[in-house]
């Protein structure tokens, strides 16, 4: 017979391999799905693998745990699809919670014979695992909009933060040189837990999904640590692949905004700028009716909606769909372009298109929008405001300028769709608003997409 | 025997982490939010930590912990898998619409 440390090795074996097989398939659509289905195989191997460890005395709460997550999870699985950055950020705490409660178990159990590399290792596990604990409870907090979204910041907000994070690392060292000091453990991981709160206290809702990214990326980090603790070579592989999954889409994040890391961490983008919002300068603004849009779209050829998370707001996905499907069925070409940071986490708009069955083959990334936006007929905005600012380009004043954006200025018509005039998330006014090619339409974004698509199906006729 | 350990889990780190750039630098943009999801319910592969940990009930404080841990990461698992298959679920193409 195998022993059972032999057996338990194999499956983490499998299981590593299973997941690295996971994250290739996701490489493409069509392959998608067997990613998921080969994560879970190898969870599920994992999980029973370690169950058979010899040294479990008692498997009664480990059941009851299991069961009781597992009741947790499902409602957490079959949030609604608007909802998922929240979900992301709420599952990214209960990730360093876990992370942070083994590595605290860990520590009373060993200490005083700790050696120093365990922990610094345990230190740098409990430290990201809290910060990113409270951080991602405070994101979540923020999207789900039970928190103020404004950001909230003050003179010398970056200098505390820092010293409370110096303070944290100091203890750890500390903790490093004599490990039997106890009482100091707790108050590592209370900084840590704080240091989570300021850090994104300054954060506004367009930083969401660089910070979403970057706390995605301490999570993992924090549980590839937890393998050096434990010695567990599966739980540093799955970690460093997750630590290095939020790294790169951190970068692309802080790429699609033209901001460097510390920038974001550290810059509070949403103040108002005095300059712009002092410039309401009576300027010209041409607006349009349902029907003259419906008019002017069903006379197009070729067609980009640039979607934003206004339109995750107003739920308006679902008849975005209409309006495609009224298009396409006159002939017109429909295309989407999604800039990497709409909407408030990585993929946010897709997610929400492909939910009202719109073809993922329509959904263009900004550099390919781009390339398409000099000949397009009408580009229309949804919701969307920083990322098609054409001051991004032309205004060097700007605090946006340098963000590489959606050029819709150079489609022949800009549409905007937009509640009123008042200046997006970031409080920067837009010029394109003021160009002689653009209309704004003026309202709810479900409710004028639904107007559009009755003015077509009813005049055009043969609808559905 | 510690400093064994030690060095070749920092192989496995660093090839892990090389690893984990080449195959995700490949996700395309449309796919990121099933990433994220997906890699949050792999990484709650630290339930087989917390499962030792309760366990092995070396001390109370050590089962209380692990048994919290055990549900955190569970719920990660259970709720991380179900969402990003209901994502992918969505994602179709208008080329290869079923016949």
């Amino acid at each position: 017979m195998i022993p059972a440390t032999h057996l338990i090795e194999a499956t983490y074996i499998i299981a590593v391999i299973l997941f690295i097989l996971s994250l290739k398939w996701l490489s493409s659509p069509a392959t998608a799905r067997r990613g998921v289905w080969a994560g879970e195989a190898g969870m599920l191997l994992a999980i029973i693998g370690t169950l058979l460890y010899q040294g479990i005395v008692d498997y009664k709460w480990i059941a009851i745990a299991l069961v009781l997550g597992a009741i947790i999870g499902v409602p957490l699985g079959n949030v609604q699809m608007t909802a998922v950055p929240q979900r992301t950020a709420l599952s990214h705490a209960f990730g360093a919670l876990c992370v942070t409660l083994v590595g605290t178990a860990e520590f009373y159990l060993r200490t005083p014979n700790v050696p120093a590399f365990v922990m610094s290792v345990l230190s740098l596990e409990v430290i990201l695992g809290g910060l990113t604990f409270t951080g991602s409870l405070m994101a979540a907090g923020k999207l789900q909009e039970v928190l103020p979204q404004r950001p909230i910041t003050y003179k010398g907000q970056n200098f505390v933060n820092l010293a409370v994070l110096a303070i944290a690392i100091v203890i750890a060292v500390m903790l490093v040189r004599d490990p039997s000091q106890t009482q100091l453990y707790p108050v590592m991981v209370g900084i840590a837990l704080i240091f989570g709160v300021m850090l994104i206290i300054p954060i506004g809702g367009a930083d969401m999904p660089t910070v979403i990214s970057l706390l995605n990326s301490y999570a993992g980090l924090s549980a590839a640590a937890m393998g050096f603790v434990l010695n567990s070579k599966l739980l540093i592989v799955a970690g460093s692949l997750d630590g290095a999954s939020g790294f790169i889409l951190s970068v692309n994040m802080s790429k699609a905004m033209n901001r460097s890391f510390t920038n974001v961490l550290f810059g509070a983008f949403g103040q108002v700028q005095p300059a712009a919002a002092g410039a309401v300068e009576q300027r010209n603004v041409r607006s349009a009716t349902p029907e003259e849009a419906a008019a002017i779209l069903s006379a197009a050829n070729k067609v980009a909606i640039v979607p934003g998370y206004g339109m995750a707001v107003a739920q308006a996905q679902h008849k975005v769909r209409e309006l495609y499907d009224a298009l396409s069925k006159r002939g017109v070409d429909v295309k989407f372009g999604i800039h990497p940071v709409a909407g408030r986490m990585p993929g946010h708009m897709n997610v929400l298109l492909a939910e009202a069955d719109i073809p993922y083959d329509k959904l263009l990334d900004m550099d390919d929008m781009n390339g398409d936006l000099p000949q397009t007929d009408v580009a229309l905005v949804i919701g969307a405001n920083d990322v098609t600012n054409p001051a991004a380009r032309t205004d060097p004043s700007s605090p946006i300028y340098g963000m590489p954006i959606l050029d819709v200025d150079k489609a022949r018509t800009v549409m905007v769709i937009k509640r009123s005039m008042s200046p997006g998330f970031a409080g920067i006014d837009n010029p394109l608003y003021y160009l002689d090619n653009t209309l704004m339409l003026f309202g709810d974004a479900k409710q004028f997409v639904n107007s559009i698509v009755r003015e077509l199906t009813g005049a055009g006729g043969g609808h559905g | 025997m510690v400093q064994v350990d030690l060095i070749s889990s920092l192989y496995v780190f660093i090839l892990a982490a090389f690893i984990g750039f080449e195959v995700i630098r490949r996700v395309s943009p449309l796919l990121h939010t099933p990433l994220m999801s997906l890699t949050n319910a792999l990484d709650a592969i630290a339930v087989v930590g917390a499962i030792i940990l309760a366990g092995e009930r070396k001390s109370n404080l050590a089962l209380i912990l692990g048994t919290i841990a055990i549900v955190a990461a569970t719920s990660n698992i259970v709720g991380g898998f179900i969402i990003t298959d209901r994502m992918l679920k969505m994602f179709k193409s208008s080329r290869t619409q079923k016949p």
